[in-house]
């Protein structure tokens, strides 16, 4: 995913000349996991800028800068470092537009790396999602893969995109895996979760690193299940706005509802989804809807983090509790 | 052997004109017309007699929470005198005065106190940001509009105001620090005016100005008597001569004093005497440049009776404009959330016109019933 993500921002640079990049450590070091390496020789230092380490002042300048014409893209370094740029998000960024009634707006598109699962130090595993999902007139993507992140990074600096953007990168799947990724340009859209496999049964909603986890419990179920039930698997990729429609269709065909998310289940995700659907769909629900998700704690270091991570055992688990749920 | 001296500093202070508004012996005077001097003089007292209305305003009940600049128009007329139509300007919420002296509508101004967002949709060639409430989260929005300006449209200039307050705060020094290290085009203007809402400027910080905050910036400071028109001007245009030639960012440290409240929604003041207010009072800026006007033969009774009948024309034709304008229709919001209204929202925008409507029409309803009621008792009669 780091090389797919490279892929993209340097298209995007290439493309559009208002695309800079900034933050801590991404020019000459390429970034503490990689993901500018080469950018800076290529580009330039003024279009990828070594900042100093202030995460609220990058972000804050990054809003000067958007709302002046460029499309800048700045970089916080860890997930648990971000919180301090929520004061320029929520009070500016977001607001910009309807502060000035369309005079002015704020196109940035903020990326860091999220979640646990490399057995981190504290502060560099975190699932702050929600905070920033929770903020109108922001958007906030969390690509699974590959694939996804170039499209989705792709479509986040196209010249059409005028909003803010959270552009959130599980950490642990940076280079847990490969897939096959086009070298150029190509976008996936915003806003549209992708299935990923159809089925009739179950849905199994979820996001980021955990989509991995879920492929896995899917088709450990599949063959423990010899194919009696099938599970409709839905990756959200875009997590605001969410794709209610994927969602909701999908709920109304097969019943039956498992949300899986690392993040902490109170206020999670989760919990909008299973609002949405209640709604929306409550005629179609054959069983409660259940989540899988981090808990209510503060996320362990690491000799813990795989108590608080959702496991293929515990998804499994969730499965078998909703598709055996009798009224 | 003696400890060896790294670094060392100072702080020069700039006036042009004491108290009296007699030019300080060895002072240079800018070099500006008579009637770009009577101009700023008018500017001036329009500023002023704005902001009492706006007070005026608000109390009456016919415009909400304001923020008075009275007493610090020196500063805002001086600071704006510096800047050329492609700089861009990035006050903060005490700054109404600066922003019609750049050229926004007073009843635009009126109409954002009141509530309505519309009144930050200033022209498009007006180069104002809107108004920073957050204390000093203008700072990094400058600096990274200076940042563009340089790079884009290299000669033009950001300039930004804070107050003594807000010289405390974390995106003051990431932000001014960011300024150095980028050697952007921005001069940051400090609107010493003595109190953050109840805190004397002494309670602020430790250190003895807040212009030496620059030297920790790399880009030095100055302090000026902010309540000398010609002073704030010419140290302003010297900052901004200087980042338009390349030579980075500056700390200008204005001192001023607060003559009104902080909000008209701040109360009563027992936090400061009525002997210091009177002090101050005895500083005006106005009337100081007055003094200065009328020693060189550009000041007159009847000059003045003119521009306080032009001030209070325009006032009441800005007021006037401001209370014709329509209620916010309640698709704004929803309309200016994103650049593209998601579904989502679209929903929410019907759902609550439904509730409009039904109310809309159900008070028809009741004047139309209670109408008919009148007319029945009259009959009656």
């Amino acid at each position: 995913m780091v090389q797919s993500i490279n892929s993209a921002l340097g298209i995007a640079m290439e493309k559009d000349a208002r695309v800079i990049l900034l933050g801590e450590d991404i020019g000459r070091g390429g970034g503490v996991f990689r993901v500018t390496a080469g950018l800076q020789e290529k580009f330039g230092e003024d279009r990828v800028i070594d900042t100093p380490l202030a995460e609220q002042g990058i972000v804050g300048v990054s809003i000067g800068m958007a709302a002046l014409g460029l499309r800048p893209v700045p970089e916080i370094q860890f997930d648990g470092f971000s919180y301090v740029s929520l004061d320029q998000l929520i009070n500016h960024a977001a607001r910009l537009r309807l502060r000035t009634h369309g005079r002015l707006h704020c196109p940035l598109v903020l990326r860091f790396p999220v979640g646990g699962g490399i057995k981190a130090l504290e502060h560099h595993s975190e699932n702050p999602e929600t905070y920033y999902a929770h903020v109108p007139g922001l958007k906030t993507v969390m690509p699974s893969g590959p694939y996804d992140a170039k499209g989705l990074l792709l479509s986040c600096l196209s010249p059409k995109e005028e909003d803010p953007i959270v552009f959130m990168e599980p950490k642990r799947i940076y280079r847990a895996f490969k897939e096959e990724v086009p070298e150029d340009n190509y976008e996936i859209e915003l806003g549209k979760a992708r299935i990923i496999q159809e089925g009739e049964d179950l849905t199994l909603i979820t996001y980021g690193a955990t989509v991995r986890t879920a492929l896995n419990a899917v088709s450990k179920f599949t063959e423990s299940d010899s194919g009696k039930s099938s599970i409709e698997l839905i990756d959200l990729r875009t997590l605001s706005p969410l794709d209610e429609e994927t969602i909701l269709s999908s709920v109304k065909k097969t019943g039956r509802v498992l949300i899986a998310h690392e993040a902490a289940k109170t206020i999670g995700l989760g919990a909008e989804i299973s609002a949405l659907i209640s709604e929306e769909a409550v005629e179609f629900l054959k069983a409660p809807i259940l989540r899988v998700s981090g808990f209510d704690v503060p996320m362990p270091l690491a000799k813990s983090e795989d108590y608080y991570i959702p496991s293929v055992e515990r998804i499994l688990a969730g499965i078998g509790q909703v598709l055996s749920y009798k009224s | 052997m003696p400890p060896k001296v790294v670094e060392k500093f100072e702080v020069d202070y700039v006036q042009i004109l004491d108290e009296q508004g007699n030019v300080v012996p060895g002072a240079i005077v800018p070099k500006l017309s008579d009637r770009v001097l009577q101009e700023k003089y008018e500017m001036m007292k329009f500023l002023r007699a704005f902001d009492n209305k706006a007070l005026a305003l608000q109390r009456q009940g016919r415009m909400g929470t304001y923020s008075e600049f009275k007493g610090q128009e020196a500063i805002q007329v001086g600071a704006m005198m510096s800047l050329e139509e492609k700089d861009w300007f990035f006050p903060t919420y005490r700054d109404s005065g600066a922003i019609i002296a750049r050229g926004v509508a007073p009843e635009s101004i009126f109409r954002y106190w009141s509530g309505d967002e519309e009144g930050q949709n200033f022209p498009p060639g007006v180069h104002v940001f809107p108004i920073a409430i957050p204390v000093a989260s203008q700072i990094p929005h400058a600096v990274g509009g200076a940042w563009v300006l340089k790079h884009r449209n290299p000669g033009s200039i950001a300039l930004v105001t804070i107050g003594d307050g807000g010289t405390s705060k974390a995106d003051f020094y990431e932000g001014m620090n960011l300024a150095g290290v980028f050697n952007v085009p921005v001069v940051c203007l400090i609107q010493n005016n003595q109190y953050a809402i109840t805190l004397p400027r002494g309670f602020q910080t430790a250190s003895s100005t807040l212009a030496q905050k620059g030297l920790a910036f790399g880009i030095g400071g100055i302090q000026v008597d902010g309540n000398d028109l010609l002073a704030v001007y010419t140290v302003i245009c010297k900052a901004a001569d200087r980042a338009r030639r390349g030579e980075g960012a500056s700390l200008v440290e204005c001192i001023t004093y607060r003559l009104g409240h902080h909000t008209t929604a701040t109360g009563d003041e027992p936090y400061r005497s009525e002997e210091e207010i009177e002090k101050w009072k005895h500083r005006d800026p106005i009337e100081r440049f007055r003094r200065y006007l009328e020693r060189r033969g550009l000041w007159s009774e009847d000059m003045e009776k003119e521009i306080d009948s032009r001030v209070k024309l325009k006032i009441d034709e800005a007021v006037r404009m401001f209370e014709s304008f329509p209620r916010p229709s309640p698709n704004e919001m929803f309309r200016y959330t994103y650049g593209e209204m998601p579904s989502k929202l679209k929903g929410q925008e019907k759902y609550l016109s439904r509730f409009l409507e039904n109310s809309t029409s159900q008070e028809a309803q009741t004047k139309r019933s209670s109408a008919r009621s009148e007319a029945k008792s009259v009959e009656q009669i």
